[in-house]
């Protein structure tokens, strides 16, 4: 039978293990108070990116070479080489690429615009290449602009978007002279830009002429021109980060 | 030595023969007769020379992407649908020139045909295949183009215009202009517009223009531009003074 003195020092001893026990929690429970906090702290006042996404769609491939051009090469190989040229410049300042092909291969016009609408591009650059004019032309969809609908139809689905596309060509037209060419600005009627659902518009690469197309005299860069190819994918991919800029900038104007 | 009956059997079959050559030949000359007193032969009317007309071109400018309006002076039938296809043709021997600033070969053989059906009214008519309500601003005033002069009011044709409804042209092209255009966005697109303002220039009551190619609908011309749709022909007529 336990004495009263023992019984009094077993339950001082059991209220002090009591106490530490109590603080201890209180000691974790602030210190993992603070660890969420100091986890949280960093991502609170920063919003997240809006998504960015490119689409570069280089026109022709496979059996449809596209037009002949006078070096006898292709309109489907000069595209496709200027395409990679500028997912490389788009992809190594990060921004989200899609492409419709990377080889030789034939794509139809409906998955091309396919492609492009699952993608919700910010912007739908339909690269294409001739020998005929000179430097740089520009099409936007020849579509009457309209307002946006719940379901489009797929061959005008591109008129909902008629006004944004204008404003991606001039962006890309100020760019592109910025960067020294000679650049025409026009709409067209292309089936593919057409049913795209999103700013698109169709880059044509031509040859460029120093003095004129009039003066007949030879180009003084060509379509196959490494060089010549660079710069212009230089130009458009200063012109989709100008783009980016701006589109980052309306997402954090709306309220 | 030929035998005897021999001879005579080539003397009868050489004698038949004559005769019945003899005989040919007058009943060649009966049925000729028969056939000259069965009709009259003689001219009734002069053949026509339709009258020097101006009609107004748009000329597409590969260079600086423009289309150029010039004035020409050819014979134009009345009949409008004859008149469109004068045109055109026209428009296209110029394509077809050496010196051309948009070379396009094919001449003025490249229309096989153009009709003329009443428009429809986008988006308000049903479908039916042609006015599909599909249209489409041909508006591509390029951007440094557009330099015209607009004297479109000379031609005879157009003088009832005002008295009657807009019109659907359907341009028939031959397979052999769509297979040598040169391929490219931009001068399929000329060549469309051009097509386009040529003709609203000189009836203006075609407000509307749909292509075929050897009276099929093909998807594109060379490649690029769409020709599925309808373009709007008064949109590709550049404004005057339309410089950005």
């Amino acid at each position: 039978m336990p004495s009263k003195l023992e019984i009094r020092r077993f339950s001082a001893a059991f209220s002090q293990a009591s106490r530490i026990c109590l603080h201890l929690c209180a000691l974790a429970a602030c210190a993992a108070a603070l660890q969420l906090a100091a986890a949280q702290a960093p991502i609170a006042p920063a919003a997240p990116q809006p998504r960015f996404v490119v689409v570069l769609d280089a026109a022709h491939g496979g059996d449809d070479p596209g037009g002949r051009l006078s070096n006898g090469q292709t309109e489907k190989s000069i595209t496709l080489a200027l395409s990679v040229r500028l997912r490389s410049l788009l992809a190594a300042r990060g921004i989200q690429v899609v492409t419709t092909r990377e080889f030789d291969a034939a794509v139809d016009l409906n998955r091309r615009a396919e492609l492009a609408n699952h993608a919700y591009a910010a912007a739908c650059l339909s690269l294409h290449a001739t020998e005929s004019g000179s430097g740089v032309h520009i099409f936007v969809s020849a579509l009457a602009p309209a307002q946006p609908a719940r379901f489009a139809a797929w061959k005008t689905a591109q008129a909902a978007w008629v006004t944004r596309s204008l404003a991606l060509a001039g962006v890309l037209n100020s760019a592109l002279l910025h960067a020294g060419f000679n650049v025409t600005l026009g709409r067209a009627a292309l089936p593919t830009v057409d049913s795209m659902a999103c700013p698109a518009v169709a880059v044509e690469v031509a040859p460029e002429f120093a003095s004129g197309r009039d003066s007949g005299q030879a180009p003084s860069a060509g379509l196959d021109d490494p060089g010549y190819q660079a710069r212009v994918a230089g130009a458009l991919a200063a012109a989709l980060l100008e783009w980016r800029t701006d589109a980052w900038r309306m997402e954090a104007a709306r309220p | 030595m030929i035998p005897r009956h021999q001879t005579i059997l080539f003397i009868v079959l050489l004698i038949t023969s004559v005769v019945m050559g003899v005989v040919l030949w007058q009943l060649r000359e009966r049925a000729h007769q028969r056939l000259v007193a069965g009709q009259d032969s003689a001219p009734t009317r002069a053949p026509e020379v339709a009258p020097a007309e101006q009609a107004t071109l748009f000329v597409a400018n590969d260079a600086d992407s423009s289309l150029l309006a010039q004035i020409q002076s050819l014979p134009l039938p009345q009949d409008p649908g004859a008149r469109a296809r004068a045109v055109l043709g026209k428009l296209f021997d110029l394509y077809a020139a050496p010196d051309a600033a948009h070379p396009v070969p094919g001449g003025a053989g490249s229309v096989a045909q153009v009709f003329l059906l009443p428009a429809q009214t986008p988006n308000t008519g049903p479908d039916t295949g042609l006015g599909t309500g599909l249209d489409t601003r041909a508006d591509t005033r390029l951007n440094r183009g557009s330099r015209t002069s607009k004297s479109t009011q000379s031609n005879p044709g157009q003088t009832n215009s005002s008295q009657s409804g807009p019109e659907l042209a359907v341009v028939n092209l031959t397979g052999s202009f769509a297979a040598s255009h040169p391929s490219g966005l931009e001068t399929e697109t000329l060549t469309l517009l051009s097509i386009c303002a040529t003709l609203h220039a000189n009836l203006p009551r075609v407000t509307q223009v749909r292509f075929l190619v050897d009276g099929q609908q093909r998807a594109t011309l060379a490649g690029h531009a769409d020709l599925t749709r309808t373009y709007l022909a008064a949109e590709a007529v550049p404004s005057e003074g339309a410089h950005p």
